[in-house]
């Protein structure tokens, strides 16, 4: 049996779309992205019906569907709730390894934040405190990484 | 033995071209509270979900599970169906199916689209083939200015007889609140607007939308608690054919998915001459050919005769059919949402909620879908229990 790969060249395709998105943040999530921008603080919404408070916030707590419209200042301390340490690097990735994506309970908030914790890895474990570093008031744009990276203390 | 079913509530975001102040949960949010509120109903009612939008448009893979906070899925059952432009329809019909088959009493369908917040052609070149059909022809307009030219040179249509189409649904939106273009044009206005590929100008054309529309379809003896007047689902049907364009349109045998899909429904309603049984019509038409072209399709007249059947007054809001109450596609168009509205419009006619727009006794109804490579959804409503 002749194999078809010496009869014929295998073709591929390449797409050439690039589509460009650009997605609004709304007026909820904006006014966080400004108070980390302008104040360097975070902003939170609390549920009136089950009191949670959600940092980023959000317009309507999705177990109650009760719309958010109570907004909590939230501290720059929390604890780490759940970590791993990348040590590979990869063109995507916000910073260079080794760093660690943490999820992080920001005292008075009921749910984690995703973020970077850049140094002393080895200090690092589950329920460490941890506070937000910040961006030069010149270098923030009104972006999560304005938060430069979360400090163990 | 299926369950009968109906929709018992709708819910629509007041359309626009840009929704900077809501992101996409957050207006999926908006459209189910008021659907919610239309039947008194909360989110725990609800045993299930589905929603949809279209592949590509927003970049988000998983709508089903990353909306839930906005959708109120959180601990529900919930799906996504994405068919392109029917998206909307085969999300009704997937909730239709899904409290038919007596596994689930109250459902919520949800369509949307921002499209806002991509390109909308760049996205839409994607449904045709790679290989063979994306270098040129895809994307909305291509397809659709040569199914226009071929059906004016079959039966001699005009541009001027495309533009009433535009005339008719715009007008007809000035007295939606939800609708997206509330301005009405004229012949002359779709004239002189820029062509973008012969014969379809920019006058010819939907607009994009940001919106989404969530309907509430409920179960036989529930039905009739939530709302006076459910629209009881009659008949639906769905046709699929080729992606590649040059398999899927002869586009001198009509558009025959849609053919083949109201010709199913019918038989199952009974119905035999649509244009004098059906009360209203909510139609999947992307640019004014369509409102001549489908309408032989669906059997409103004889094949060319579209033109003269919408030149007489016969689909205006007060005469033999009407098409396009709420202003059709031509004045709004978020996508995924787009043939949930035509259900969600055709639903609001039956339930006499229909305000400004509403059609005097509306009793039986057909919303259609149309979508990717000339495929169609078609759903019969009815307000009396089948």
């Amino acid at each position: 049996m002749p194999n078809w790969v010496d009869e014929v060249e295998p073709m591929t395709f390449k797409g050439q779309i690039a589509v460009p998105y650009t997605w609004w943040v709304g007026d909820t999530g904006s006014r966080f992205l400004e108070a980390i921008r302008d104040q360097a603080t975070f902003l939170g919404t609390r549920c009136p019906d089950c009191d949670t408070v959600y940092v980023p916030p959000r317009k309507n707590c999705g177990r109650c569907f009760t719309a958010l419209d109570q907004w909590v200042e939230i501290a720059r301390r929390g604890v780490v709730t759940a970590f791993t340490i990348v040590r590979a690097n990869h063109p995507l990735q916000p910073v260079k390894s080794p760093f660690a994506y943490a999820l992080i309970r920001l005292d008075g908030a009921s749910v984690s934040i995703l973020h970077l914790i850049t140094k002393d890895l080895a200090r690092l474990s589950i329920g460490v405190t941890v506070e937000a570093h910040f961006k030069e008031a010149s270098q923030r744009t009104g972006h999560i990484l304005d938060i430069d990276h979360f400090q163990i203390i | 033995m299926p369950q009968r079913v109906a929709i018992v509530g709708t819910g629509q975001t007041d359309h626009k071209s840009h929704r900077p102040d809501v992101n996409q949960r957050e207006m999926i949010n908006e459209a189910v509270v008021r659907a919610l509120e239309d039947c008194e109903m909360t989110i725990r009612d609800i045993d299930a979900i589905i929603i949809g939008n279209m592949d590509h448009f927003e970049s988000i893979n998983y709508v089903d599970t990353w909306s839930v906070e906005g959708s109120g899925g959180v601990m529900k059952p919930i799906m996504k169906i994405t068919t392109g432009g029917t998206t909307g329809a085969s999300v009704a019909i997937a909730a239709y199916y899904h409290v038919a088959s007596g596994l689930f009493d109250k459902v919520l369908a949800i369509g949307w689209e921002k499209n806002s917040e991509s390109d909308t052609t760049a996205a839409i070149v994607t449904c045709s083939d790679p290989v063979w059909d994306r270098f040129s022809y895809s994307g909305a307009i291509p397809s659709l200015a040569s199914e226009a030219s071929a059906y004016m040179e079959q039966y001699g249509a005009t541009q001027h007889d495309a533009a009433r189409v535009a005339v008719r649904d715009r007008k007809n939106a000035m007295n939606n609140p939800h609708a997206h273009l509330r301005k009405p044009v004229t012949i002359e206005d779709v004239m002189a607007s820029p062509m973008l590929a012969y014969p379809v100008k920019l006058g010819d054309v939907c607009p994009r939308t940001d919106g989404a529309c969530a309907v509430v379809l409920a179960a036989d003896g529930i039905a009739q608690k939530v709302t006076p007047r459910p629209a009881w689902f009659v008949a639906s049907a769905v046709r699929h054919t080729y992606t590649w364009f040059g398999d899927s349109t002869d586009y001198d045998q009509g558009l025959v998915s849609l053919k083949n899909a109201s010709r199913e429904a019918y038989q199952k309603a009974g119905i035999r001459n649509p244009a004098d049984e059906l009360d209203v019509a909510e139609l999947y038409l992307p640019y004014t050919y369509a409102g001549l072209k489908y309408i032989e399709a669906l059997d409103f007249c004889a094949p060319g005769h579209g033109p003269r059947f919408v030149a007489d007054g016969h689909t205006e809001i007060d005469g033999k059919i009407p098409v396009n109450p709420s202003g059709g596609v031509i004045s709004t168009n978020c996508i995924g949402a787009t043939a949930l509205l035509r259900v969600a419009e055709a639903a609001i006619q039956i339930m006499g909620k229909g305000g400004k727009r509403q059609v005097h006794g509306a009793n039986l109804a057909l919303a259609t879908g149309f979508g990717g490579c000339f495929w169609s959804d078609v759903v019969l409503l009815c307000g009396d229990r089948p």
